[in-house]
């Protein structure tokens, strides 16, 4: 998503500085550059040979970052750095739902108990530097307020109505979006794969489906409440209510902060895709990476092209220069592309190839920070004083 | 003294060295073998077993004296030798690579 919410209100402030935040397969990166974005110090791996699904950083205390390490030898690790990523340390790990887990439909249609297994995606407050949301799998929203010593389960999530009825995406029934509303922090949106994206009013504690307009052929029913793909959300910090979406396929886009969706394809290549995201200072301008298909989740024609619409959605162009323009068949998973908030918008995305890509001056143009890490699972990135 | 091999993934977790010396109140048992452990290493709570139920992680087995003691009950005496820092008790994580 877009790390530049903190920062939104600061906007016009001299910015001098950025640092990515890197989770591939095998460790985790802390990269950093000066406002140009031309060389960087590479940092890392930290937490070599763990799956880091994500880090994060508090909006309210640029040097607290959280980081979701796991394994599936040993399970799931939080470490948290108070130095902005110099040093870290182990902070609580257990997450325990609410009462009874109850079951939700396996792949084959039975039903399935909910288990923990990982998180996939750590949100911090955008005021309060121990005040973190996690998104886990099996799907259920987690909140700390002491800085990660201890995490808490929401279950308005897991135990909506609709709950016993979701089925996991092909890469678990994982809660991987949170977005807070930046004017009204009561206001959460989240959205499961394969459950659909929901909305919260009331800071987390109950939960409405927000799917209208979805449709997914790959469902009984197409355009059911619940049960989509839904594989990314987006949104401009100063529009909140204005959603976008990368759908399994599909990109859409919503008004009315979810309420209604509507397609907007456009002229993409190909639909199917995970990452999206919006520019800092452009809230009709959003990006996208289209993949090929759910069976080739690679990008079309050897070509890795990110699309850029200035028009909020349908009319798209891609971004070319500077990217492998044939040859090239990686993917970019939901998590791994964010923008920064410097005046001329850096945009970062991360590859199944171990690339990580920048461009300075908002797609135009672009050069890869490093050709060789892990399969890069997230990116986010700081902007700094 | 009860010495505890981790896989390496688990003494980069913990800061700790390749062998592990702990000191078990009582008679050496697996469960109090891994209490000890987790008491001194924090960081390593809920790698090994499950922070609730106290089972075994599904991809760890837990060897000694060249005999896997995974399924053993946990609180059953663990062998003379390791009771005594002979042998050391191995945490192995299962095979991967290929």
């Amino acid at each position: 998503m877009a790390p530049g919410w903190p920062w939104y209100e600061h906007r016009g402030t001299r910015m001098s500085k950025v640092r990515l935040l890197v989770g591939t397969r095998k460790g985790a990166f802390v990269m950093t550059s000066d406002g140009k974005r031309e060389s960087w110090d590479v940092q890392g791996p930290h937490f070599a040979g763990w799956e880091i699904y994500h880090m994060n950083a508090s909006p309210a205390d640029p040097n607290r970052l959280y980081a979701s390490q796991s394994s599936s030898w040993f399970g799931q690790v939080m470490q948290r750095s108070d130095d902005g990523g110099q040093t870290w340390a182990a902070v609580g790990n257990q997450f325990q739902y609410e009462g009874e887990a109850g079951t939700h439909k396996w792949y084959d249609g039975s039903p399935h108990p909910w288990a923990f297994a990982r998180v996939w995606h750590l949100e911090p407050s955008l005021s309060d530097p121990d005040t973190v949301y996690a998104g886990v799998e099996d799907a259920a929203l987690f909140r700390t307020v002491d800085g990660g010593q201890s995490w808490q389960e929401l279950p308005g999530v897991r135990t909506h109505a609709t709950g016993p009825s979701w089925q996991p995406g092909a890469g678990g029934l994982c809660l991987h979006t949170i977005l807070i509303d930046p004017g009204n922090p009561d206001r959460l949106f989240i959205a499961i794969s394969a459950a659909g994206a929901f909305r919260s009013e009331d800071a987390g504690q109950t939960w409405r489906p927000i799917n209208r307009g979805l449709k997914s052929e790959g469902i009984p029913d197409p355009n059911a409440e619940v049960g989509h793909c839904v594989h990314r959300l987006a949104a401009h910090p100063s529009r909140p209510e204005v959603l976008f979406m990368q759908k399994h396929w599909d990109v859409m886009r919503s008004d009315d902060a979810g309420d209604s969706w509507q397609e907007i394809s456009g002229n993409l290549p190909t639909d199917f895709g995970f990452a999206i995201d919006v520019h800092a200072h452009e809230p009709e301008t959003i990006y996208v990476v289209p993949i090929t298909s759910d069976s080739h989740h690679f990008v079309p024609d050897g070509k890795l092209r990110v699309y850029r619409s200035r028009s909020g959605g349908n009319e798209w162009e891609p971004l070319t220069k500077g990217l492998p323009q044939s040859d090239c068949y990686v993917n970019v998973l939901r998590d791994a592309m964010a923008v920064d908030d410097l005046d001329s918008c850096g945009v970062y995305f991360g590859t199944s190839g171990g690339q990580v890509y920048a461009s300075a001056d908002a797609g135009d143009s672009w050069s890869a920070i490093v050709h060789d890490l892990p399969p890069v699972v997230s990116v986010e990135v700081q902007t700094l004083p | 003294m009860i010495r505890v091999v981790l896989p390496s993934n688990l003494r980069t977790l913990a800061g700790a060295g390749k062998e592990i010396e702990l000191e078990v109140p009582g008679q050496a048992t697996q469960r109090s073998v891994l209490d000890a452990l987790e008491e001194r290493y924090p960081a390593l709570r809920g790698t090994i077993r499950d922070q609730t139920t106290k089972l075994r992680r599904p991809m760890l087995r837990f060897f000694a004296c060249e005999e896997d003691l995974s399924d053993e009950a946990p609180e059953a005496p663990l062998p003379e030798a390791v009771a005594t820092g002979a042998e050391p008790y191995l945490v192995v994580g299962a095979m991967s690579g290929g």
